[in-house]
């Protein structure tokens, strides 16, 4: 492929990284931000995948299997505790300001210059291989692509030349000039970065849609499927040996060592640091990037191995550079179009890493490397005047340009000796020393700064000793001798086996000893002294922070602490504060914060604030966004008058702090106890109201029934008085409606007695020896006549020899004569059929009445049995007093049973069901 | 207990359960030259445990997003039974 075209596509697709990054900062502008989601958060923090992932995972995997994976486990298992750990991170940055990871680690141990120098240089000696590794990848890309047609899949890459005739070269300022547009237009005091989130979210789309491409190709184009691939590749006895883990007895030793290293370098490496807790829009974005960030890795690693086999199948293991399979095997097939789309993904995850990183590092560097030297000189003593928000870009802008060129001579050096994997892995070790400074002073406050310094460093010159020199080493540029008998030969202590200690790869042997070395010096020198004030006061900032406390959604508007504790004390001037802010804020934005916090605290002008400990705690804190915290903390302190913090003012600064944090606890609790109890007396009061309505409807229902036989019985009645020569036969048959209205009446009456008795439980009730098949009988009995008359067939099925019942007779009576009544109701006259069935079941003896009628809507089953509710069918068939079956269900539930209303057997019709237990009934006599 | 502490715990408890699925010994489990459904076990063992812990994860996370609104319908669930007139 022609070297224009690529360049051509390479210039292209940074052209459109810019159109994104800009279009991003324009709906920013407009507050309709393109990155507060979830979603593009996770995508963001996919800038852990870099030319590494993309091109190192399938060297990796084509000389050493499923080894690739540990490093994409480790991020799991830190997203695993995420919502834990990391959430607590973004809140304590944001509550200080906080812009990076030598910030994060200075300011725990009390804000100290030294501690985030010692970071920042650790940083930087530990990132060049990383860097150098991004160019070491585009220069190798970029060399397949471009090489003549016959030797694609050979195309090995040779050294690089001299410097002015090396494309890396100019690729690596090219990146540099990419990067201080994107990252150091303006100084921001959050160093956040919206287009630039924006940009990288979208490389990490592009690499992914663009190996997943290349995975699909390989495995379904060049090979027929994944069972196809791996049962050819599983013929090769070598290639079948990458298909499992194949350890020795410290394999695992390795690869538990990985997992934990990556797991740290996510949370640790600066541009991690970066886009996870600077660029953190709101906390509640990482409930979603917590996985999906994970999903993210799973996915990308998903045809690592498929690339790999396919790739040794294709050439012939040793033939090809398996770190280039990504790009010579769609070109040795002919698909120069997905060849070339693998390569802008490729660049994609170079570039992404390298101007995230760079931003990262660069802000380390001015702030905490830069800034305490400036801050020596006397023309940039706190007290003079002029705009120093220039020089500060300046800075910055110098220190991208050198980091890069700092990573090319790293890749000119060293690069050809490694493996991209083994050169990102030393970069791995070094961040990891971070980490037990980090997390344990996230939640131990006796860790104090000699104690973290010596940890850091110590274990930072092991790191040197064990796995940078001899990677240098062994690339030729300084003698190995050391590596190979030890230094003036004393074989102790050779790099890759101190103190004699064997077997380990280098890689876990450099982690153990560091980390060991590490760990223990922190924790001695911590125990060894008690923490000073200032490392007190910074460790009850970190590790007391109320991380179920409500925060403001939006980014740094908690900034600046309102209701933290201000650990200071001394005399400050508004005039020595105003003038600080302007010179490294810019005169505008240092004007707008003041009286934003002069909004806050409730005064009427910028000019009434008090200069007190909260507003030298303001100052201090704001300024920290733009020049770190350790060095906020010089400048504040040559401005002002300060008092040494003792010990006893921070405890008692503490106390105040946290009495009146538990106050606002307790109110809080309190609402919500109130909350609670006036939700209780609503839903009390809602049940009143609908017992009111009931009682209502009621004697609504009760005067309705009474009603309607009374006037029939006046009407007729009146009729006869006033006609008293009214024939014999029309008075005897307004006689006997009378008479069955009346009784009609006393029914219901009586019903509604009979009800109010139960309810109240003044009803009286027989305790007898029940035979409830000849109760049954009996009621079937009494229904026949009029059943008959009315074409009704009534079925009784009796379960013959049941043993008798302890229960009320005259009640159960009831209850038949109900049912039946009820059913003779609404079965079809003529051609109705009621079925009733008794039979002894464990739990008593159940009874049930069939009727082939319209049947209980299911959405009806459970009013009917309340009193006067009767079914909507029910006001169609007359007779009813809708109060038969509420006084069923009281009678069997008073017996300790159950009635409930179902289909018939044939699904045609209603069937109510009730059963009564036996209970004492082997104590009763035998009829 | 609040909600936030018992989804903290159960979160730690999921990495303690990662951590010993993704190591010796139970790793070595799977760790045998096999195809299943015409993949090599081991890689997809790593997969499939890895995918079901992402999953685990997504399932703990999501579901709590709406802290307010589940306080509230803890409250609601407080309230005496339905009367049954």
């Amino acid at each position: 492929m022609s070297p224009a075209l690529v360049l051509g596509a390479s210039f292209a697709y940074l052209a459109l990284l810019f159109g994104i990054a800009g279009w991003a900062e324009r709906r920013a502008r407009g507050r309709r931000s393109v990155i507060a989601s979830g979603w593009v958060y996770a995508l963001s923090m996919a800038v852990y995948c870099t030319a590494w992932t993309y091109f190192g995972s399938v060297g990796r995997a084509a000389s050493g299997g499923v080894w690739f994976l540990p490093i994409y486990l480790g991020p799991t298992l830190a997203m695993l505790l995420a919502w834990v750990v990391v959430r607590k991170m973004i809140r304590i940055a944001r509550r200080q300001r906080i812009t990076s990871i030598a910030d994060f680690v200075a300011s725990r141990y009390g804000k100290s210059p030294l501690l985030a120098g010692a970071v920042t240089l650790i940083t930087v000696v530990g990132i060049v291989p990383y860097i150098a590794l991004q160019l070491k990848a585009i220069a190798t890309g970029f060399a397949v692509m471009t090489a003549s047609g016959a030797g694609v899949g050979a195309a090995l890459v040779h050294g690089p030349g001299a410097w002015w005739a090396d494309g890396t070269f100019y690729a690596a300022l090219l990146l540099a000039g990419f990067t201080m547009v994107f990252g150091t237009r303006q100084l921001d005091g959050t160093e956040r970065h919206e287009g630039l989130v924006a940009a990288i979210a979208f490389e990490s789309l592009v690499k992914l849609l663009a190996f997943l491409a290349v995975g699909a190709f390989v495995t379904w184009g060049l090979f027929g499927g994944p069972g196809d691939l791996f049962a050819r590749a599983a013929a090769v006895p070598e290639l079948r040996a990458l298909l499992t883990l194949g350890s020795d007895r410290f394999g695992y030793a390795q690869w538990l060592a990985l997992t934990l290293l990556a797991m740290l370098s996510v949370l640790f490496l600066p541009r991690q640091f970066q886009v996870i807790v600077v660029e953190n829009v709101a906390e509640r974005h990482l409930r979603r990037a917590a996985w999906v960030f994970p999903l993210y890795l799973l996915a990308i690693n998903l045809f690592v191995l498929p690339i790999a086999l396919g790739g040794l199948l294709h050439f012939g293991p040793g033939q090809a550079d398996p770190e280039a399979f990504v790009l010579s095997l769609p070109l040795a097939a002919g698909a120069q179009t997905l060849a070339l789309a693998a390569f802008i993904g490729g660049l994609s995850a170079a570039t992404g890493m390298v101007i995230v990183e760079a931003i990262a590092v660069s802000t380390m560097v001015c702030n905490d490397l830069v800034m305490p030297a400036l801050l020596r000189l006397r023309r940039f003593r706190a007290r003079s005047g002029g705009d120093l928000t220039r020089a500060l870009l300046a800075i910055r802008r110098a220190a991208i340009l050198a980091l890069l060129l700092l990573g090319y001579a790293y890749y000119h050096v060293a690069g050809e000796a490694y493996a991209l994997v083994s050169i990102g892995l030393i970069s791995f070790a070094a961040v990891a020393q971070f980490a037990p400074a980090a997390l344990l002073g996230l939640y131990w406050k006796g860790g104090t700064l000699r104690g973290a310094l010596a940890g850091l460093l110590a274990g930072a010159a092991l790191w040197a000793w064990t796995l940078l020199l001899p990677s240098i080493a062994k690339s030729g540029w300084i003698d190995d001798g050391f590596v190979r008998e030890g230094p003036f030969g004393l074989a102790w202590l050779k790099p890759e086996a101190l103190f004699g200690l064997q077997g380990l790869d280098p890689l876990t042997h450099a982690l153990f000893w560091s980390l060991l070395v590490n760990v223990g010096l922190f924790v001695a020198l911590s125990l060894a002294r008690a923490p000073s004030a200032r490392e007190a006061a910074q460790a009850a900032l970190f590790v007391d922070i109320d991380i179920d406390a409500e925060v403001d959604a939006t980014a740094g508007a908690a900034a600046g602490g309102a209701g933290a504790p201000a650990f200071w004390r001394g005399r400050a001037l508004l005039s020595d504060l105003q003038p600080l802010m302007r010179r490294f804020l810019g005169a505008e934005r240092a004007d707008a914060l003041l009286a934003e916090h002069a909004r806050r605290v409730g005064v009427a002008s910028v000019q009434d604030l008090r200069a007190d400990a909260a507003l030298v705690q303001f100052v201090e804190t704001q300024l920290a966004g733009a020049i770190g915290s350790a060095s906020a903390r010089t400048v504040v302190a040559s401005a002002v008058q300060e008092e040494p913090l003792a010990l006893d003012d921070v405890m008692r600064i503490l106390d105040e702090a946290t009495q009146l944090r538990a106050y606002s606890r307790a109110l809080e609790a309190q609402r919500a106890e109130l909350q609670r109890a006036g939700a209780e007396l609503r839903a009390a009061n809602e049940q009143l109201q609908g017992l009111d309505r009931l009682k209502d409807d009621f004697m609504s229902s009760v005067t309705h029934e009474l009603r309607t036989p009374l006037t029939s019985i006046r009407a007729l009645a009146e009729m006869m008085a006033d006609d008293p020569a009214m024939n014999v036969a029309q008075r005897q048959q307004f006689v006997a409606i009378i008479v069955a209205e009346t009784e009609r009446l006393s029914r219901l009456v009586g019903q509604v007695l009979d009800l109010a008795k139960i309810e109240s439980g003044h009803a009286e009730w027989h305790d007898e020896a029940v035979d409830l098949e000849a109760l049954v009988r009996r009621a079937a009995a009494a229904m026949e006549a009029p059943l008959r008359e009315q074409g009704t067939d009534l079925r009784l099925e009796l379960q013959p020899g049941l043993p008798p019942l302890r229960a009320d007779a005259d009640r159960l009576l009831q209850v038949l004569t109900n049912l039946l009544g009820n059913a003779a109701r609404f079965v079809p006259r003529p051609g109705g059929v009621i079925r009733v069935q008794l039979r002894a079941e464990p739990a008593g003896a159940t009874v049930r009445v069939q009727d082939n009628g319209p049947g209980v809507p299911e959405s009806e089953r459970a009013r009917i049995f309340v009193r006067f509710q009767q079914g909507a069918g029910a006001a169609l068939r007359p007779g009813g007093t809708g109060l038969g079956l509420a006084i069923c269900r009281r009678i069997v539930e008073h017996l300790g049973g159950r009635i409930a209303v179902g289909d018939a057997d044939d699904g045609q019709g209603a069937c109510f069901e009730f059963t009564v237990p036996w209970r004492a009934a082997q104590e009763g006599t035998s009829p | 207990m609040s909600t936030a502490a018992l989804l903290r715990q159960r979160l730690v408890a999921l990495f303690a359960l990662a951590l010993a699925l993704l190591n010796f010994p139970l790793l070595a489990l799977w760790d045998h030259e096999a195809l299943v459904l015409g993949l090599p076990l081991f890689p997809t063992a790593l997969f499939v445990l890895w995918a079901a812990l992402i999953g685990l994860l997504a399932w703990l996370l999501e579901r709590g997003a709406g802290d307010g609104a589940s306080a509230e319908a803890d409250a609601a669930e407080q309230q005496p039974p339905r009367h049954d007139g």
